[in-house]
């Protein structure tokens, strides 16, 4: 019992250990092999709109609902200290900080990653991957290096997309329904929010989170057993660990760009 | 001179992990021919295509292509041999998100930069040559299986390949559709001079078209013939196969303890 215990530890850490190198080679493969994808643009921009594009409602109504949101709960905070003229601030650096980035990463993971893991994976399992590969076709130059970088481009536009949004439900709700003063909302932002520390960092978040999910997401449809359970488990997996390595990935990155920051 | 073999396969030996599945397999397919290879589900037959494609390595014996021997080819090698060869496979594999007449226009817009006005002529040529023109704007979820499988057919011999594959052409039909593959097979052979290897069990239908016949059992070649050798053939397992008999050297039953053992009949007596 306690061996086949051990055995079953060891055979799963084997599997993981595996699978990490495997995913790793792929990554370098898709690096690899993206000549095509900025070769022949349009393959990449066809891409764009089926991860980028048909994300936008999400990311837009999110961004505008939790930027409503922070307006309202950091009214009440800062009103307690009669510092409500700082809510433009607190609301534009949380957004282009952190939520921008981390929630539209979430949502880019829920919604284009699971799509481009049940993509590729039924690609697998109807055989039309080997069909390319028996065209003399390189699947991963063709069908993976375009969708990889499309994810790894849209991401960045989406996060600043959720946080413009973001930024306007807060204006929203701060200065039109509750009625902070528009002048000081935008002159405190303007002057807080610094263009290097706030938003480059914001949109190097994006992107490193672009580059996870769209790599996971690739790798889990492209190591998909090829039946329904495992094209359907395979989904799972890539929503579950793209989040679980955006928001791990997300404490590394603050660690090292807002140390030390006043 | 050219060698007269478009594949030729020697003591090639191949397995999954432990598992063997090919144990020392000799064949060979002459150009212009239809070749068959037969056998019970599972016993190897498209393992043996995938290594006839190079989608995998023999671990032992040569395979040759075109001349070519697969096993010394490097990447780029093994892709320009792979664009002398089509391949059907069982369901076709059609491109979803593609129209027909964009699957079999795939690969001559990946691989040559002829203009569109020649590819949409070739394509329609394509299309007509197995009797589905007139469904070029169709996408393939609209298709049924026998109208996928012949549009996958079309996309194959795009290229106009040397060799073509076709792995179960008839699994799944309809017996109208069933005889117009049949027919098309053997039509496209000989019309446009390819070698076609077809992996099959049906063996009724094959042996209408076919000049050779391989039998596979257990990873071995068993027999071989044309198909009026293989007909007349006293081969016991030969002969369960062509008459389609439940039980002989293939038995009916999966190894087991026996029956009496199973069921403790024995202890309920005791």
């Amino acid at each position: 019992m306690l061996k086949q215990a051990i055995e079953n530890l060891g055979n799963r850490t084997i599997q993981g250990v595996w699978r990490i190198g495997f995913a790793a080679r792929f990554f370098v493969a898709i690096l690899l092999h993206s000549a095509t994808a900025f070769r022949r643009f349009g393959l990449t921009i066809r891409e764009m709109y089926f991860t980028g594009v048909l994300s936008l409602i999400i990311i837009l109504v999110s961004g505008l609902f939790v930027g409503m949101v922070l307006g309202l709960q950091g009214y009440e905070t800062l009103q307690r200290y009669g510092s409500e003229s700082a809510l433009g601030t607190l609301v534009a650096l949380s957004l282009v900080r952190e939520l921008g980035p981390v929630l539209a990463g979430l949502l880019f993971a829920s919604r284009a990653g699971s799509a481009i893991t049940a993509e590729i994976g039924l690609m697998k399992a109807t055989e039309q991957l080997s069909a390319m590969e028996m065209m003399a076709i390189d699947p991963i130059a063709r069908v993976v290096a375009p969708r990889f970088w499309a994810g790894v481009i849209s991401m960045p536009l989406l996060a600043a997309l959720f946080s413009a949004l973001g930024v306007f439900g807060g204006y929203l709700v701060g200065v039109r329904l509750i009625g902070v003063d528009e002048g000081t909302f935008w002159s405190q932002m303007q002057g807080a929010v610094d263009f290097e520390q706030d938003i480059l960092n914001g949109v190097i978040k994006s992107v490193v989170f672009g580059v996870a999910v769209t790599t996971i997401a690739l790798f889990e449809g492209y190591d998909a057993p090829p039946t329904a359970e495992g094209v359907s488990g395979a989904t799972t997996r890539t929503v579950v660990t793209s989040s679980l390595v955006v928001l791990a990935l997300d404490f590394v990155l603050t660690a090292f760009m807002f140390r030390g920051l006043n | 001179m050219q060698n007269d073999n478009l594949v030729e396969i020697k003591d090639a030996v191949f397995g999954y992990g432990a598992r063997p599945v090919l144990k020392g397999i000799n064949l060979t397919a002459k150009r212009g021919q239809v070749v068959a290879i037969m056998g019970s589900s599972g016993c190897g037959k498209t393992t043996l295509l995938r290594l006839i494609g190079g989608q995998v390595k023999p671990g032992q014996g040569t395979v040759r292509v075109a001349g070519e021997s697969l096993g010394e080819l490097d990447r780029a090698g093994l892709y320009r041999l792979r664009r002398k060869m089509g391949m059907l496979f069982q369901f076709g594999a059609l491109f979803t998100d593609m129209s027909v007449f964009d699957n079999v226009a795939f690969q001559l817009r990946e691989h040559t930069d002829l203009p569109e006005d020649a590819i949409r002529d070739l394509v329609l040529m394509k299309l007509h040559a197995v009797g589905l023109r007139g469904a070029a704007r169709l996408m393939p979820a609209e298709l049924s299986g026998g109208m996928a499988r012949r549009v996958a057919l079309a996309r194959a011999i795009a290229l106009d390949p040397a060799l073509v594959m076709y792995d179960e052409p008839f699994a799944g039909l309809d017996p109208i559709s069933l005889g117009v593959t049949g027919n098309l097979i053997r039509r496209l052979t000989d019309t446009l001079g390819l070698t076609s290897l077809v992996v099959t069990h049906d063996v009724q239908e094959s042996l209408k078209i076919v000049d050779y016949v391989y039998f596979v059992s257990e990873g071995v070649i068993v027999a071989e013939g044309t198909a009026d050798e293989i007909r007349a053939s006293g081969l016991p397992y030969v002969h369960q196969f062509v008459h389609g008999e439940s039980d002989g050297p293939v038995p009916f039953h999966y190894p087991a303890p026996p029956f009496v053992d199973d069921l403790q009949l024995g202890a309920q007596r005791a």
